[in-house]
C-alpha cells in the first residue's frame, strides 16, 4: 500500500502541521508552508487535520500507485496530471493501482499539496514527520531527506471514496498581486513613522533568494532605530529588517531565535499566500491589527468545520 | 515584565532590555512556570536572553484570558525565592589541544596571553545558558572574560567540527553539531550536546549554568572524542 516515486523532482516533502514543542533547544517547526492549502486536502478527504501530506514545492514530482485510493490536490497548479490527463488542484480524485500522478511546472503558485485519504503513514520523529533538511529532521526515515526516486511512500487501504471540491470562491488567485496585512508587533516602535509610512506605502517584490526559511523582498529600504537587537524567538510571519533595510518575511523552517529588528508580523494565512508567490510578484503590505488575524483565523475554521464532505460507500 | 500580542496566537513576554545573570535567572522561572502550569494551552516556548516567546493554542483560548492567566502564573513565581540550586552547574570536560582548538593562536595573539593563561581563563569561570537557537542545541553562554573575548571570523568556516567550543565576542558556545560558523574555535567536548534518541535530547537548557573542563588527550580520546577534522 504505497506511492512509489518515479521522479523526486525538485524539492517534494513530507510535511505534517509541524514539530511543536521543541523549539526551546532550537528545533524549528517545519510544517507546510502554506496551512491554507495543507488544510483544505486534509478536509476534502475528511482526514484529521494532521495527517501527512507531500508538499511538491515547484514541480516535477512523479509517482506510481500501488493500490486504489482517493487523494485530494491543493495549492499551486503545477500542471499535474494523472495518467496523462490534466488534474487540476482544489478537488479530490480517485486513483487505482498503476495510475502515474505527474507534476509538470508552476502554472500558478509555487507549492502543491497531495493528500492521500487515511493519511500518509511516515516514520515520526520528535512528535512529527514534517521535513526539515537543514537539521537532518522528518522525512520518509526520519532523517531530514526529500522525496527522491525509490522511495515507497505508506499509506493505509481506504475504501471510503469521496468525490469533492473546494467552492470556487474560496480558491485563491495566487498570480495577484498580493495585499497582507502586518501585526504592528516586536520592533514596530522603533521604526520611525516615516519610515513605516514608507513601509505601507511601497510595493515589495518578491526575490530570488526565496526559500522555507525566509522570503527576502526588494523594494523600498527602511531603516530601524535599532541596529540589532538583544536576540529573541521568531514567529511564523515575522518581518525582519536587517540593515540593507530590505525585508525578510520568516517562514516555516527559519531559525528559532534571532537579532535583527522586525517590524511585525504577518499572519499564518497570509504568510501562506506568500509562500505560494515566486520572484517578481508584488507584495504590498497593510497595517492591521492582532484581532483582525484572529477573526480571519476563526473564519478560516468555520470553514473547514462547516464543510461538508460526499462520502460515499466502496 | 510586558507581554505583548506577536500574531494571532502567539505572544512574548519581555523580562527587560539588557544581558544580565538576573534577567536570565528570571526568564528561566518564568519558562519553567508557564510550562508548569499552562500546559494545556502551549504549544511552544522559545526562551532567550531576556525574553520568552509563547505559542498557544488559540483554537482553545483567546489572547485576553490567555495573556491573564501568564500574568497570574508569572506573579505567582516571582513571590517564591529564586532556588538556584535548583539551576545546577552542568561540567563539560574540554580538550584544548592544537589539534581540535583551530583558533587558539588567534586568542592568543589577540589578548597577548599564553595558550595555558587562555585556557585557564576560558576554564576557570561558571557561565550561564543565555539561549539557544541558530542550530539544534546550539547554546549561547556568557559572559565570556574580556581579555579573550574575541570577535567572530570576519569569514566563516564552510564547516566547525562537532564538539567544537568557541569564543565570539563576550559569548562563547559549544557546536552540537556540524555547521558552519564564524566563531574562533579554541577546543572540543566529547560530550554529545545533542541526542535525538535520549529523554532529555538536549544537554542544557536555557538558564543553566555551565562550567568547562580541561582534560589532556588521552582523556578525550577515552571519553570518545574525535580528532577528525569534521
Amino acid at each position: 500500500m504505497s506511492f512509489e516515486v518515479l521522479d523526486g523532482g525538485m524539492l517534494a516533502l513530507l510535511q505534517d502541521p509541524g514539530r511543536y514543542g521543541y523549539q526551546h533547544i532550537g528545533v524549528t517547526t517545519g510544517g507546510p508552508m502554506d496551512e491554507h492549502a495543507f488544510r483544505w486536502a486534509n478536509r476534502l478527504l475528511a482526514n484529521p487535520p494532521e495527517a501527512a501530506q507531500i508538499e511538491i514545492n515547484i514541480g516535477k514530482l512523479g509517482l506510481l500507485a500501488h493500490e486504489d485510493t482517493c487523494i485530494a490536490l491543493t495549492g499551486a497548479d503545477l500542471g499535474a496530471r494523472i495518467n496523462g490527463k490534466a488534474a487540476v488542484p482544489w478537488r479530490t480524485y480517485h486513483i487505482q493501482r498503476g495510475d502515474r500522478i505527474e507534476f509538470g511546472m508552476p502554472v500558478a503558485g509555487l507549492r502543491a499539496y497531495l493528500a492521500v485519504a487515511g493519511g500518509l503513514k511516515p516514520v515520526i520523529k520528535l512528535g512529527s514527520c514534517a521535513t526539515v533538511v537543514r537539521e537532518g529532521l522528518g522525512g520518509l526515515d526520519g532523517r531530514g531527506q526529500k522525496l527522491a526516486k525509490g522511495d515507497c511512500i505508506g499509506f493505509d487501504r481506504c475504501h471510503k471514496k469521496t468525490m469533492t471540491s473546494l467552492p470556487i470562491g474560496e480558491v485563491p488567485d495566487y498570480n495577484e498581486d498580493l495585499q497582507v496585512g502586518v501585526i504592528p508587533s516586536y520592533q514596530y516602535a522603533h521604526f520611525s513613522p516615516g519610515e513605516r509610512m514608507k513601509f505601507f506605502s511601497g510595493s515589495y517584490e518578491v526575490s530570488q533568494r526565496i526559500d522555507r526559511m525566509g522570503y527576502r523582498l526588494t523594494g523600498e529600504p527602511i531603516a530601524s532605530e535599532l541596529d540589532g537587537i538583544i536576540s529573541e524567538g521568531i514567529a511564523y510571519g515575522a518581518i525582519q529588517v536587517p540593515s540593507d533595510g530590505q525585508p525578510i518575511v520568516l517562514m516555516k523552517d527559519r531559525q528559532t531565535i534571532g537579532g535583527y529588528p522586525k517590524i511585525g508580523c504577518l499572519s499564518a494565512l497570509d504568510a501562506g499566500q506568500l509562500a505560494q508567490r515566486g520572484p517578481g510578484a508584488k507584495i504590498r503590505f497593510y497595517l492591521a491589527d492582532v484581532a483582525e488575524a484572529e477573526a480571519q483565523r476563526a473564519i478560516f475554521n468555520h470553514k473547514l468545520e462547516t464543510f461538508k464532505t460526499s462520502l460515499a460507500g466502496p | 515584565m510586558i507581554i505583548e500580542a506577536v500574531n494571532e496566537s502567539t505572544c512574548i513576554v519581555y523580562f527587560g532590555d539588557r544581558i544580565s545573570d538576573d534577567i536570565a535567572g528570571q526568564v528561566k522561572r518564568a519558562t519553567e512556570a508557564i510550562r508548569r502550569n499552562l500546559s494545556d494551552l502551549v504549544i511552544d516556548l522559545v526562551p532567550s536572553y531576556t525574553s520568552v516567546l509563547v505559542c498557544y493554542d488559540a483554537d482553545r483560548t483567546d489572547r485576553f484570558g490567555f495573556t491573564s492567566r501568564i500574568r497570574k502564573t508569572l506573579s505567582q513565581s516571582e513571590q517564591e525565592a529564586p532556588d538556584e540550586n535548583a539551576s545546577s552547574t552542568i561540567e563539560l570536560p574540554v580538550y584544548y589541544g592544537p589539534e581540535v582548538g583551530l583558533d587558539l593562536d588567534e586568542v592568543c595573539d589577540y589578548s597577548g596571553l599564553s595558550r595555558d593563561e587562555v585556557v585557564r581563563i576560558h576554564s576557570e569561570q561558571t557561565y550561564r545558558v543565555y539561549a539557544i537557537g541558530f542550530s539544534p542545541g546550539f547554546a549561547y553562554l556568557g559572559i565570556t572574560d574580556q581579555r579573550i573575548a574575541l570577535p567572530r571570523k570576519a569569514t566563516p568556516r564552510q564547516k566547525v567540527p562537532t564538539g567544537s567550543v568557541g569564543i565570539a565576542g563576550s559569548q562563547t558556545a559549544i557546536y552540537p553539531s556540524s555547521t558552519p560558523g564564524g566563531w574562533q574555535i579554541v577546543g572540543r567536548t566529547p560530550q554529545k550536546m545533542i541526542d535525538w534518541d535520549s529523554d532529555s535530547l538536549a544537554l542544557v537548557a536555557v538558564g543553566d549554568k555551565v562550567r568547562f573542563r580541561s582534560i589532556d588527550r588521552q582523556e578525550y580520546l577515552d571519553l570518545g572524542g574525535s580528532l577528525d577534522e569534521f
